[in-house]
């Protein structure tokens, strides 16, 4: 079980700027996270998943609290 | 016949040079053995991409290779002109928004 909070502060610390929506798709190991931040303009769609990651990853993977995390990422307008 | 794992990191470092348009997935195109595979062969496919395949699963040292030069945990990996592109997330998310079909398409 992930502690939604925390990730979503992990992610704010590792982008600053940044908005952070994480939300349980299932069984509260599948998220999903909404990153909206500035550092990824002009970046390709696999650096800006790669910035969101390494921000979780000590949570990420088998026998950790996220077993799954789907990514949305964007750069404000 | 014994394959050495750095025969293996040949052919897939190889597979990645040679194609311009590259996937490594679970499975084959005609018959993917998962969802995020099938679907990112799909949005290629819908795409009208030229690509060639790899099955990662007869050998777990495939994919082992496959991550430590791309970094990526997961798979599929699409890969063009050499890059890695991403995932399953990412290629539909490419494909959505119409990127994938300009990617595809463009000259190397």
């Amino acid at each position: 079980m992930a502690d939604i909070a925390e990730i979503e502060q992990l992610i704010r610390t590792a982008l600053p700027g940044s908005e952070v929506s994480v939300q349980d798709m299932a069984g509260g190991d599948h998220l999903y996270a909404h990153v909206r931040a500035p550092q990824f303009s002009g970046l390709p769609l696999i650096e800006q998943h790669r910035m969101v990651n390494s921000a979780v990853d000590h949570l990420l993977g088998p026998g950790r609290p996220i077993h799954a995390l789907k990514i949305k990422t964007e750069a404000p307008q | 016949m014994i394959i050495t794992e750095e025969e293996i990191r040949q052919e897939v470092l190889g597979a990645i040079e040679q194609n311009r348009i590259m996937l490594f997935m679970k499975g084959t195109p005609e018959m993917p053995r998962c969802g995020f595979s099938m679907q990112t062969v799909a949005c290629l496919q819908d795409a009208g991409a030229n690509f060639a395949a790899m099955d990662i699963l007869p050998d777990p040292r495939i994919r082992q290779v496959l991550s430590e030069h791309s970094g990526w945990p997961t798979i599929p990996q699409l890969f063009i002109d050499g890059q890695l592109v991403g995932g399953c997330d990412i290629v539909t998310e490419l494909h959505e928004s119409g990127q994938l079909k300009e990617m595809v398409g463009a000259a190397a």
